[in-house]
């Protein structure tokens, strides 16, 4: 199966600076179409599509519509969340500096559906130069008469990959720290503002142009039973042609690392970035769906020379740095587990260092505050499930090379990543 | 929710922006911009610092003119990122979290810069350099 391209079909065949060249290829035709439409029924074509959220949670987006559509506030707000900072995710800057208008358009529809005035573009502040793109697109958009229902607004972030996470993200824009906040409330009951909020990702919200332009039914055909659609990979690490790619929902793993983005020794891959799942080379027929593996779309490549707990570490170090510390869970146990990963890349393992960093995971999956602290132990898991060896390997060879040593213990440097 | 605390909220609303204009161009935001900031917002100071000191580019530390940020997340990592902070060392004699003599730059690590199909990659201010080698991080430093 080669590539099919929905969300990326006018990157690079528009001007990303020229509204005339995306009307010219049929712009805004769905705009005018839901505006025929009540909101009820925009939502309910949305939802009848199976169109779920592209950041990596997976939810029903139109199920998500349905809920602030029915809430009660004085106002609603839409926010597309641009703050891709999961690890080895640059789909969404692919997007953005391709086709800023096939979100707006995105953008326009969801506000009319669920009745929002006023928007927001959560943009990371990495992608600081897509900014005067973003608000020229916009600018044009509204010149052009199509954006008289509701205003939007690039905002950009400070540096913070917690902001991400849908409840950091509202307080960041309400001018707070960016931590998470307890759920219940969701945001499409109380949100920004403590009023009814959308926040969708970029792709989910390019998708949704093309389902109101060709109906549910065309968007449901495509994919697995729980994963419609396509979906926009960024593919990294080891391989030839590093890149994004689009394919139908549920196309194999090997489809897209081998065929497309040209690998040619895999040890490993992770798929869903920094707290995404670690799997070996066997399991590459895998299909990429919600029911699989999916994540935001973050495929990152290791061949055969890699180091698995090096890799693992450096995700958690990573994980370390961005916890938000509001709960202790995930604010402590990032720091104890990344002490004893660091321990064993510089090969002083000790006996039960692998029993304890599960047991750590385990203890940070359920009582974590937010997807952060819970998903952290996803790739540390998946590597001690399926790279047992090399944790063992280690440990044994730490232990003999202490014996050799006469006991005493290698140095074991701070700060290594 | 209550009259005041509603009232509270909105007065924070746009914080964030407010702070980087403070901040100005890579600067940081000393306590004396921070004070200005709390007084014209109405908001106490430690709020602006716990606001400030929570994101990674809202520097409440100096930092030198132009702020090299090394990407060190697992893609670039399997790119040896670790040869670019080195190499990057060598050439300004600073480590992570220094300044050098001239102020002209201080040097950082990042988390993932999103530029992962460039590893490795770095930025220097809000411009994104990708593809590094020895030569190009030498010739980049040079412009500045």
């Amino acid at each position: 199966m080669a590539e099919k391209r929905i969300v990326l079909s006018n990157c690079s065949a528009i001007d990303p600076e020229d509204i005339e060249t995306y009307l010219a290829r049929g712009g805004f035709k769905a705009l005018e179409k839901a505006r025929s439409m009540k909101p009820k029924a925009i939502v309910e074509e949305i939802k009848q599509s199976g169109l779920t959220g592209r950041g990596g949670a997976g939810f029903n987006a139109g199920l998500k519509w349905e809920l602030a559509l029915k809430a009660k506030g004085k106002t609603k707000y839409l926010i597309c969340n641009a703050d891709e900072g999961e690890v080895g995710t640059f789909k969404d800057k692919y997007i953005l500096s391709g086709d800023p208008f096939g979100l707006i358009e995105g953008m326009a529809i969801a506000g009319l559906a669920i009745g929002a005035i006023r928007a927001y573009i959560y943009l990371r502040w990495e992608y600081h130069f897509l900014m005067d793109l973003l608000r020229q697109a916009i600018a044009q958009v509204k010149t052009r008469g199509f954006l008289t229902h509701m205003d939007i607004e690039v905002f950009e972030g400070a540096g913070a990959y917690i902001c991400g996470e849908e409840s950091a993200l509202m307080n960041s824009i309400e001018g707070e720290r960016g931590e998470s906040r307890y759920k219940p409330p969701y945001p499409p009951q109380r949100g920004l503002w403590d009023m009814p909020t959308i926040i969708n990702n970029v792709e989910t919200l390019m998708n949704v142009p093309h389902i109101i332009n060709n109906g549910a039914a065309w968007f449901s055909a495509m994919g697995t039973a729980k994963s419609k659609g396509t979906k926009v990979f960024s593919v990294s690490g080891d391989v030839k042609r590093p890149g994004v790619y689009e394919l139908e929902m549920g196309s194999s793993l090997k489809e897209l690392v081998v065929n497309l983005a040209g690998a040619d020794d895999i040890k490993a891959i992770q798929v869903g970035g920094s707290t995404g799942s670690i799997m070996p080379a066997r399991m590459i027929d895998l299909p990429l769906a919600h029911e699989s593996y999916l994540g935001s779309g973050a495929i990152v490549v290791l061949n055969s020379s890699r180091d698995i707990i090096k890799a693992v570490y450096n995700n958690m170090h990573f994980l370390n740095d961005e916890s938000c510390g509001k709960c202790t869970p995930c604010r402590d146990g990032t720091e104890v587990i990344i002490e004893i990963l660091g321990r064993l890349v510089q090969g002083e393992g000790m006996e039960g260092d692998i029993e304890a960093l599960e047991d750590l995971a385990q203890t940070m999956a359920v009582a974590s505050l937010c997807g952060l602290g819970q998903a952290a132990a996803v790739p540390l898991l998946d590597s001690v499930k399926y790279f047992r060896d090399e944790y063992t390997d280690r440990i044994e060879q730490s232990t003999f090379l202490r014996s050799y040593l006469g006991g005493k213990s290698i140095e074991v440097k701070e700060g290594l990543r | 929710m209550t009259k005041e605390t509603n009232l509270a909220k909105k007065t924070r609303a746009g914080l964030l922006p407010r702070l980087k204009e403070a901040a100005g161009k890579n600067a940081h935001l000393s306590k004396t911009v921070m004070t200005e900031v709390a007084n014209k917002n109405d908001l106490p100071l430690n709020e602006v610092y716990a606001v400030s000191s929570f994101y990674a580019y809202l520097p409440v530390k100096s930092v030198g003119k132009n702020v090299i940020r090394v990407c060190e997340a697992l893609p670039c990592d399997l790119k040896d990122a670790g040869a670019v902070i080195d190499y990057v060392k060598e050439l300004l004699g600073i480590t992570p979290g220094e300044i050098t003599a001239d102020a002209k730059f201080s040097l950082e690590v990042a988390g993932c810069i999103g530029a992962c199909d460039e590893a490795p990659a770095m930025m220097i201010n809000d411009k994104l350099y990708g593809k590094l080698t020895k030569d190009k991080i030498a010739a980049i430093l040079k412009t500045y």
